[in-house]
């Protein structure tokens, strides 16, 4: 493999670690605060669709990013009430959102656009494009550096910057901040926070909100950065890949920035077997490499590279002086 | 008294649930410019209206009464399967193998032998998730969701590069042989005076049912169901009750699993005959509407998964007869899962409060 197929290599697995950099991160606070969201795939697909719609009938992005954002808050909003509010079960809750997410946003767009489910393709200012770094034509010709940074770091939407930008952001935020040690607190402890006064709820609703406007973020990319326009299922388990990350990530924001890139590799490299099988000399089954996340996830939790514990209230309805 | 009697625990919550489910359904063809009460017409029309569409309504309630079944029984022992997807397609795998591995002289016998591999290869793949939560703690919905996945990917790998006979376009595998053929209702004497066009329902139908029997009797008649249930209320009394709780999640996941599998008979034999990607087309996910409906008791499986399979004939017909897309039946699964599953606290909190404000009142009049 010579060196610029490595960096289109590269330049994909970041392009595609990107959606489940942003749903990962925004499982992340719900799940820190004890708040279990399967529903990640549900909440980018719905917001892929209303950016989609909305840059497409405004002609302008930022309004689709907003759409999408709100989208995916509604449904964050029905996770809070249902596993929040009426303490339900929050594992049935998502996997409900999900199914709901999957249908509506092809009635929707097909009553929208009736083109079978599917937004109008966008292009201009109704997506987000490429952004050149600064001296990355300048800098071209450096050798080995000079392509890397021309690329493989430069050259994408400013979701992607964005995204990459929220790992020490999210850090910072739950490590640094006496919002973030209370989040973590509740995740674990949450009778002890209630016993400090402060809301368990009110804590647990602003992580879910958090995870609705980050999924808004990862879906208006979907729809708005790495395509063009919101297609049926067009998440494709996504949703899933990002949840396998976090815990894969033992649920810690640096880590997950790590797990993202794993996985966005994986798939860089299944849109490529050709290179894949001149690297190691055997046929690898696309299928194979389509899975190596799922597997991977599965030693983690099976606990073979590290345990992977989670929140230890996570799941668990909160009920106030039991 | 803030308690439900106990008639309106078992009938009255999950029928209001559905209600509510279907009040926002019906909004929302409101909000898509359709009336809802013409998609009711075209739906009862197309799946009750003609022996033909129960034909069809009844094929995909037999699937459901499996992956219900499935999900209930593990329910039972406080485990969400999440997995009955995966497990059903590898169910299909092992229909497939067993119909394809010689010609089978008489379609009972390739029954038994394909229901046998579809039980045990669908028991496989939940027994892997049961064993890893069992021994190692993986929390079993995060591996079965992952165990979909995987399943989905093996099959295609399978379909694609080793099933496919040389030659043939698309992935899926050979046609099963003539032996490997089950009777559909149409073929079965007296009940074909009903059904007098082909059907896709077939004799798995009463398996279903039979099995539906079968998982009341081990939940409630035998001492491994007590065990499975008692685990399933609280681990540490049946822990100290003397309850092996490996055992437990192994043998109730590896039911649940049979059963998800089984599921594969229905359509991979009796109807598409031979094995194609995807198989199971969502059925696996439906069991877990069919068996909170169903408030995860055989009989009540068996109700919710008719109720689905006509949601889910009536929805192609809406496909087929009017502009409201068949993803309409996907919103109306999901309405349920969210009400009757999600929002039952909900539910129950309303119909509490109904049932106190009769009772007050019947004490202000006396």
């Amino acid at each position: 493999m010579d060196y610029s197929t490595l960096l289109q290599i590269l330049d994909s697995t970041l392009r595609l670690a990107t959606p489940l950099l942003l749903a990962s991160l925004s499982g992340l606070f719900s799940e820190r605060s004890g708040i279990f969201d399967i529903g990640l795939e549900g909440k980018m697909l719905a917001a892929a669709m209303a950016s989609g719609a909305v840059a497409f009938l405004s002609g302008s992005v930022w309004l689709g990013l907003l759409a999408g954002i709100g989208a995916s808050l509604v449904f964050a909003a029905i996770h809070g009430v249902a596993s929040i509010t009426f303490r339900g079960n929050q594992l049935i809750s998502g996997v409900a959102l999900n199914f709901l997410a999957a249908g509506m946003t092809v009635l929707v767009a097909q009553r929208l656009f009736s083109q079978g489910g599917r937004t109008p393709p966008i292009s201009g200012e109704a997506r987000f494009n490429p952004v050149t770094l600064p001296f990355a034509e300048a800098l071209r010709d450096v050798p080995i550096l000079g392509p890397l940074y021309y690329e493989v770091i430069s050259g994408h939407s400013l979701l992607v910057y964005a995204a990459i930008a929220l790992v020490p952001l999210s850090w910072w935020v739950l490590n640094r901040t006496r919002f973030g040690l209370r989040l973590r607190a509740v995740g674990e402890n949450p009778a002890a926070v209630d016993t400090a006064g402060v809301s368990v709820v009110g804590l647990r609703f602003a992580a879910v909100a958090i995870t609705g406007v980050l999924c808004g973020l990862a879906g208006a990319y979907m729809a708005t950065a790495l395509q063009a326009g919101f297609g049926k299922d067009m998440t494709a388990g996504r949703g899933y890949i990002a949840l396998a990350a976090l815990i894969f990530a033992k649920w810690r924001p640096v880590a997950v920035l790590w797990a993202c890139l794993l996985f966005g590799f994986f798939q860089a490299l299944a849109l490529r077997p050709d290179v894949v099988e001149a690297v190691i000399q055997v046929k690898v089954p696309v299928p194979f490499l389509d899975a190596l996340p799922y597997l991977l996830t599965v030693l983690v939790l099976a606990g073979f590279v590290g345990k992977a514990i989670p929140p230890r209230a996570g799941g668990e309805p909160y009920v106030k002086e039991r | 008294m803030d308690r439900l009697p106990r008639w309106a625990d078992v009938a009255l919550v999950p029928l209001v649930s559905l209600i509510l489910a279907g009040i926002i359904a019906a909004l929302v063809l409101l909000s898509i410019g359709q009336s809802p009460v013409e998609a009711f017409r075209v739906m009862v029309d197309g799946a009750l209206g003609s022996a033909y569409g129960w034909g069809y309504t009844l094929y995909y309630t037999t699937s459901f009464i499996f992956t219900g079944l499935a999900v209930t029984i593990a329910f039972h022992a406080g485990l969400f399967n999440i997995g009955g997807e995966g497990q059903a397609q590898l169910g299909g795998l092992g229909v497939a193998l067993v119909a394809l591995s010689l010609d089978w002289p008489h379609w009972t016998l390739a029954l038994t032998a394909a229901t046998v591999g579809a039980a045990v290869f669908g028991a496989v793949w939940a027994g892997i998730p049961a064993y890893l939560q069992a021994k190692r703690g993986s929390h079993i919905v995060i591996t079965t969701i992952m165990f979909n996945y995987i399943a989905a990917a093996l099959l295609v790998y399978l379909l694609v590069d080793v099933l496919r006979p040389a030659g043939q376009m698309d992935p899926a595998s050979p046609r099963f042989p003539e032996g490997a053929k089950l009777p559909a209702l149409n073929d079965i004497p007296v009940i074909n005076l009903i059904f007098q066009k082909a059907v896709p329902a077939n004799v798995t139908l009463f398996i279903a049912l039979a099995m539906a029997v079968v998982v009341w009797a081990i939940l409630w008649r035998t001492r491994l169901g007590y065990q499975i249930r008692a685990f399933g209320k609280s681990e540490p009394a049946a822990r100290y009750a003397g309850i092996n709780p490996v055992f437990i999640i192994m043998v109730s996941m590896l039911l649940s699993g049979g059963l998800a599998g089984m599921m594969s008979i229905n359509n991979v034999m009796g109807e598409a005959e031979r094995l194609l990607q995807n198989s199971s087309e969502g059925a696996g996910f439906i069991g877990i509407a069919v068996a909170l409906m169903g408030r995860n008791h055989p009989i009540g499986v068996v109700l919710a998964a008719l109720l689905f399979g006509f949601l889910y004939q009536g929805g192609a017909e809406l496909g087929l007869w009017t502009s409201i897309p068949i993803e309409m039946r996907i919103v109306v699964q999901g309405l349920v899962i969210l009400f009757t599953g999600a929002l039952d606290v909900m539910v129950r909190m309303l119909l509490t409060r109904a049932f106190g404000l009769l009772r007050s009142q019947k004490l202000g009049a006396a």
